[in-house]
């Protein structure tokens, strides 16, 4: 049943660093919410709240009817939540079947090989050898293998983080399609990214972070055009035109 | 058939002490798995051959019961042990169960009704070579079961990320506490029926040498691998009778031999049965 | 009695924190765990004991096992963990090394010495008790102790006021960082292995004459309770370590003082599992929990 990811007035606090301030946003099933801003704004750290490994010093984060914040992670990851790390943390000495069956791990039953090519299709990796090491794998595989890991898992909401980062804007475009075909499955997807070319290509909304509060929300072509947002970035090498 | 007869003869202690050294490196070997450098087992041992012992002499108990008790004990401990260290990870977590080994030992070193420093003798020895590898047989059937399971995956997974393990619904501190808990109940099998073959304890025998020379099994067999577990405890065992010869060198050969693996070998002997790949069954 | 207690507890603890120093200055360091630290005390000691039984004065016979325990030092790290840190091996592996290495050193020293307990000064150390107000102790003891405490001061120093302490800072802190400024990595590893190495001889020979006894059981002992130490202190702690070691001779002179001795070594161990549960970073330690 598609849900809605609800984050209401979230606050997270390091010690006496106010990581983020009052976040409020909602990924709804189906669509794909594009979270950026500078480097620090918080945009991992929403991620970290609500998968569950940053706590909550304010506001709560729903799925749907079900509340998550407070919940251990791996209740929350059982919940339908899903997603992809900025460093790439995928399960190294195992073989890629066995990474897809790692995502799969709160689903009932064992993962066929045809159901691991699926995954991998709709992760724009057809071709990947079942029997690699993830470790040894090329960098963008590596990416990708990440995505269809989380896609195992038949979330309800996935969180990619910076996908695109190190791809160059042929493998992009190509990250677009496959991230609009999960959304069009009726996942909710949560977008963090710098490149902009993505996130405009990809993205139906966006809310742009900036020292742990919301500093604008709209389509991508509103925010680009919003001066609180050219001034954040303003002085830094990111252009968002 | 004379052959086997003399040969058993002569090498039945030797084959008991594979035997109960194979089932003190699986109860480590299921630790290490699950990525936790947890060394308790030599005490968990020690606690359930004591029981076993004092239950058998004391209040002589018959022999499988005493074991069940003994095993019961040891497991409840692991048990036990496993909530406070829940936090701890790499040398903390094996710092803090060192310690715990130590503190058994100490107990065990001033209770009068383990003999104190004196130790135990007389315990009834009606464990041979059979009842041995019968149960180290149960265990490895056991053990090979679980293999199969979801539960294998998810010592896997959280021994390679724990993060990232959490993240796909794995109850990492579940897999943790089993691990430790299930370490427990080996370590305790083969602490009573080293008790009841080898008929004498003492409080050293389960100490941090011993606990280190079970680590050494591991590293040498493999510190992922159960089988390279017992191989290494059978390897080491019967080194020092191959190379009788060399009796006095036999604690400098184990070193070197620890030191030539973790530098050129770190894989251990399972590297000759092992593709290079995952050891996860295929239908997890 | 108090004050005599107190005054055995810092004797006894002065050594305790001279081989916690070592061992939580690699750790610093490297992130690593050397459980061949006392291996090395107690073939500094065993040393000392040769040297002085050919003959030579204590004082050469100190400085002889200090210089071996140091290169020794050298030797470990060069063997059993600079082949490690080129392939990147975490922190784990290092410490099944050290023990391989541990057992190694100490197979040795049996092969020379066996395992019978060898004395100093057959008879007994004779020197003549000083009574300073309540508490009375014997030059030799007096002399131990300041001798622990010169070379921890010593120590204090080349930290913070040489450039070598400087650059041994620096690699502990962020030894890429260190290498981009310019410091020989590997050099300063060797050093700091022969420093740490060096005190950890210091305090086996210190041992040895406090008690007139070298034996290969001197490291079995000493190699738990120097974790306990260290934890306490804080991993990685120069000054825990220190303040760890004289606590835990505290706590172990007043156990034996109020009829706890059989106990001594649970109560050690036991203060040492309570600071890893309630507060793994110890006294001073700013590393806490590593997580998985």
């Amino acid at each position: 049943m598609p849900e809605t990811l609800v984050l209401d007035g979230v606050g997270v606090r390091y010690g006496g660093v106010i990581a983020l301030d009052a976040v409020s946003l909602a990924v709804a099933p189906g669509a794909t919410l594009g979270l950026i801003g500078p480097n620090g704004a918080g945009k991992t750290t929403l991620i970290n709240a609500v998968t569950g490994i940053a706590p909550l010093a304010s506001g709560t984060i729903a799925l749907g009817e079900r509340r998550l914040n407070g919940l251990p992670p791996h209740r929350i990851a059982r919940a339908g939540i899903a997603r992809t790390y900025q460093n790439i943390r995928l399960f190294g000495a195992l073989d890629v079947r066995t990474n897809l069956a790692a995502g799969a791990f709160a689903q009932p039953g064992a993962m066929s090989e045809e159901a691991a090519r699926r995954l991998l299709e709709r992760a724009g990796i057809p071709d990947l050898d079942l029997a690699a090491l993830a470790s040894a794998l090329p960098y963008g595989d590596q990416r990708r293998l990440e995505i269809a890991r989380a896609l195992a898992a038949q979330p309800s909401i996935l969180m990619l983080d910076e996908p695109a980062a190190g791809m160059n804007p042929a493998e992009t475009a190509r990250l677009v399609e496959t991230i609009r075909a999960i959304a069009n499955a009726g996942i909710g997807v949560l977008l963090i990214e710098h490149d902009m070319t993505l996130v405009r290509a990809a993205c139906d909304h966006v809310v742009v972070l900036n020292f742990g509060e919301v500093l604008a929300r709209g389509t991508p072509a509103e925010i680009a055009r919003d001066p609180a947002v050219i001034e954040a970035y303003l002085g830094t090498t990111e252009s968002i035109a | 058939m004379t052959f086997f007869v003399q040969f058993y003869a002569q090498h039945s202690r030797l084959l008991d002490e594979i035997g109960i050294n194979a089932l003190l490196a699986l109860s480590l070997s299921v630790s290490l798995q699950a990525g936790q450098l947890a060394l308790a087992q030599a005490g968990f041992a020690g606690i359930a051959a004591y029981v076993s012992a004092i239950a058998s002499m004391q209040y002589h108990w018959p022999l499988f019961a005493s074991i069940l008790l003994a095993v019961a004990c040891s497991t409840l401990v692991a048990a036990l042990l496993a909530y406070p260290v829940r936090r701890l990870r790499g040398i903390f977590l094996a710092i803090a169960t060192v310690g715990f080994g130590e503190i058994v030992r100490v107990i065990v070193n001033n209770l009068s009704i383990t003999g104190g420093a004196e130790g135990l003798s007389g315990i009834p020895n009606d464990v041979n070579t059979g009842i041995i590898y019968g149960s180290l047989a149960v265990v490895a059937i056991a053990l090979f079961g679980l293999a199969r399971t979801k539960f294998a995956l998810a010592v896997a997974l959280t021994r390679e990320d724990e993060a990232a393990a959490r993240g796909v619904g794995v109850d990492t501190g579940l897999v943790r506490f089993a691990s430790l808990a299930l370490g427990g109940a080996i370590a305790g099998l083969a602490g009573a029926l080293y008790a009841h073959a080898f008929y004498f304890l003492a409080p050293a025998d389960f100490g941090f040498p011993r606990m280190e020379e079970i680590l050494v099994w591991c590293v040498i067999g493999g510190v992922t691998s159960p089988i390279g577990a017992v191989a290494g405890a059978a390897f080491l065992s019967i080194l020092p009778e191959i190379i009788r010869g060399l009796a006095d060198f036999r604690e400098i050969t184990n070193g070197i031999i620890l030191l030539v693996v973790i530098l050129f070998a770190p894989s251990g002997l399972s590297v000759l049965w092992r593709a290079r790949r995952a050891t996860v069954p295929r239908d997890a | 009695m108090l004050a005599q207690q107190l005054v055995n507890g810092l004797f006894l603890g002065a050594v305790y924190a001279l081989f916690a120093v070592g061992y939580t200055l690699v750790f610093g360091v490297l992130d690593i765990l050397n459980l061949a630290h006392a291996a090395i005390y107690m073939i500094a000691a065993f040393t000392a004991y040769s040297l002085v039984a050919h003959g030579l004065p204590i004082g050469v016979a100190f400085v002889g096992g200090v210089i071996l325990a140091g290169v020794v030092g050298i030797l470990l790290d060069r063997i059993a963990f600079a082949p490690l840190r080129r392939r990147n091996a975490g922190t784990l592996v290092p410490l099944i090394s050290s023990i391989g290495a541990a057992i190694i050193i100490g197979a040795i020293a049996r092969g020379i010495y066996g395992i019978d307990e060898r004395h100093f000064v057959e008879g007994g150390i004779d020197s003549p008790p000083i009574h300073l107000g309540p508490v009375t102790f014997t030059a030799v003891e007096a002399l131990i102790f300041a001798t622990a405490i010169v070379l921890m001061l010593v120590l204090s120093y080349v930290l913070r006021a040489t450039t070598l302490g400087r650059n041994i800072r620096a690699v502990s802190q962020d030894r890429i960082a260190a290498a981009l400024l310019g410091v020989n990595i590997e050099r300063t590893i060797a050093a700091t292995f022969f420093i740490a190495s060096a005190l950890g001889g210091a305090a086996g020979i210190l041992t040895g004459l406090e008690y007139n006894s070298v034996s290969i059981d001197m490291a079995g002992s000493i190699e738990l309770k120097g974790l306990a130490v260290i934890i306490l202190g804080g991993m990685g702690s120069i000054t825990g370590a220190v303040i760890g070691g004289f606590v835990i001779g505290a706590v172990e002179t007043f156990a034996v003082a109020y009829g706890l001795s059989e106990w001594r070594d649970a109560l050690t161990f036991g203060v040492m599992f309570v600071i890893l549960v309630a507060r793994p970073a110890g006294i001073f330690g700013a590393r806490a929990l590593r997580n998985a």
